[in-house]
């Protein structure tokens, strides 16, 4: 898999955490591996919505990339929820379903971004620096833009 | 059953496919399935709810199943791995599938999709006057890739919307 400047948290230099939800393990498997790459550190993981929700509470990640379609409770009520009590959370969509209306529901409720599935981690890595913006840097400077 | 409907599940076949295996893909066949549909090897299925109902089994032979999961998951899979095949299969059902379905949601067709589960039963049910059923096969350089894709317009639903539409 190819690699990239890592990107890192402006304040203290340490890599960005994830928390990654999806009720796929083989897709958050995917997931974790491509984070890695862009020197991510994946520390938690949760397979729908209500977990996703307690994991946050537990982990405070910089990051949450956060399936749709998912049992008991869905990605966009999910994010809304983590939203509502943590405004600075920072939660990017990943999901094969990207029609207009769902994008708009996700960013409407608070999410940052939406990525749609097959991801590409190009794709993936440039979301990421831009929803980091100025709390994240690069090798080669601060995130957005670079 | 419609081309309208059909093109889409036809199109991200191919674009997710084509990505995830780094090759060209073909379609090998494609035939309305009268008979209860009958698994091939590793199968997912996914249904759908709304404007347009259904279900679409998604279905790869097992070798063709152990060499798509070791491709996507960039390490070498077993056949001995069965989760692992399971899951990559079910994700792969579930990009091709939502792929699909945001296409056709964006050309005014409005319905939801649920996760996909495993498909473990050797038949399926038999399609219906209402539940038109067509079978693609899509030759990949891992093998055979099969969608069985049974759907039908909620007719009441339409009219409805039309109704209020004016």
């Amino acid at each position: 898999m190819e690699k990239f400047a890592p990107v890192k948290r402006s304040e203290d230099g340490q890599p960005v955490r994830y928390l990654i939800v999806d009720d796929s393990v083989f897709a958050r498997k995917n997931l974790a591996r491509m984070v890695e790459t862009f020197g991510g550190q994946v520390i938690g993981e949760a397979g729908d919505g209500v977990s996703a929700i307690s994991e946050y509470e537990r982990l405070t990640p910089d990051i949450v990339l956060m399936d749709i379609t998912m049992p008991q409770m869905e990605g966009i009520e999910a994010a809304e929820k983590i939203v509502r009590d943590h405004p600075s959370a920072r939660i990017v969509m990943v999901s094969s379903v990207g029609y207009q209306e769902n994008i708009v529901a996700a960013l409407q409720r608070g999410a940052r971004h939406f990525v749609q599935k097959p991801v590409k981690p190009e794709v993936l890595y440039e979301v990421i620096k831009y929803v980091m913006r100025d709390d994240g840097t690069t090798a080669q400077g601060t995130g957005a833009g670079v | 059953m419609r081309m309208e409907l059909i093109q889409p599940f036809i199109n991200s076949a191919d674009a997710v496919l084509a990505q995830g295996l780094e090759s060209p893909i073909s379609i090998e066949n494609l035939s309305m399935e009268q008979e209860a549909y009958r698994r091939k090897g590793i199968a997912a299925e996914v249904f759908l709810t709304g404007e347009i109902e259904g279900r679409i089994i998604f279905d790869v032979d097992l070798g063709a199943a152990v060499q798509l999961a070791s491709r996507l998951a960039g390490v070498a899979v077993s056949e001995t791995d069965d989760d692992l095949v399971r899951e990559a299969v079910c994700e792969l059902a579930n990009q091709i599938i939502g792929n699909s379905i945001t296409t056709l949601n964006d050309q005014g067709f409005h319905f939801h999709v649920r996760p996909p589960t495993l498909h473990t039963s050797e038949q399926g049910s038999k399609s219906t006057e209402d539940t038109e059923a067509l079978v693609m096969c899509f030759n990949t350089s891992s093998g055979n890739v099969f969608m069985n894709v049974a759907l039908r317009y909620q007719r009441r639903r339409a009219v409805e919307r039309a109704v209020v539409a004016g």
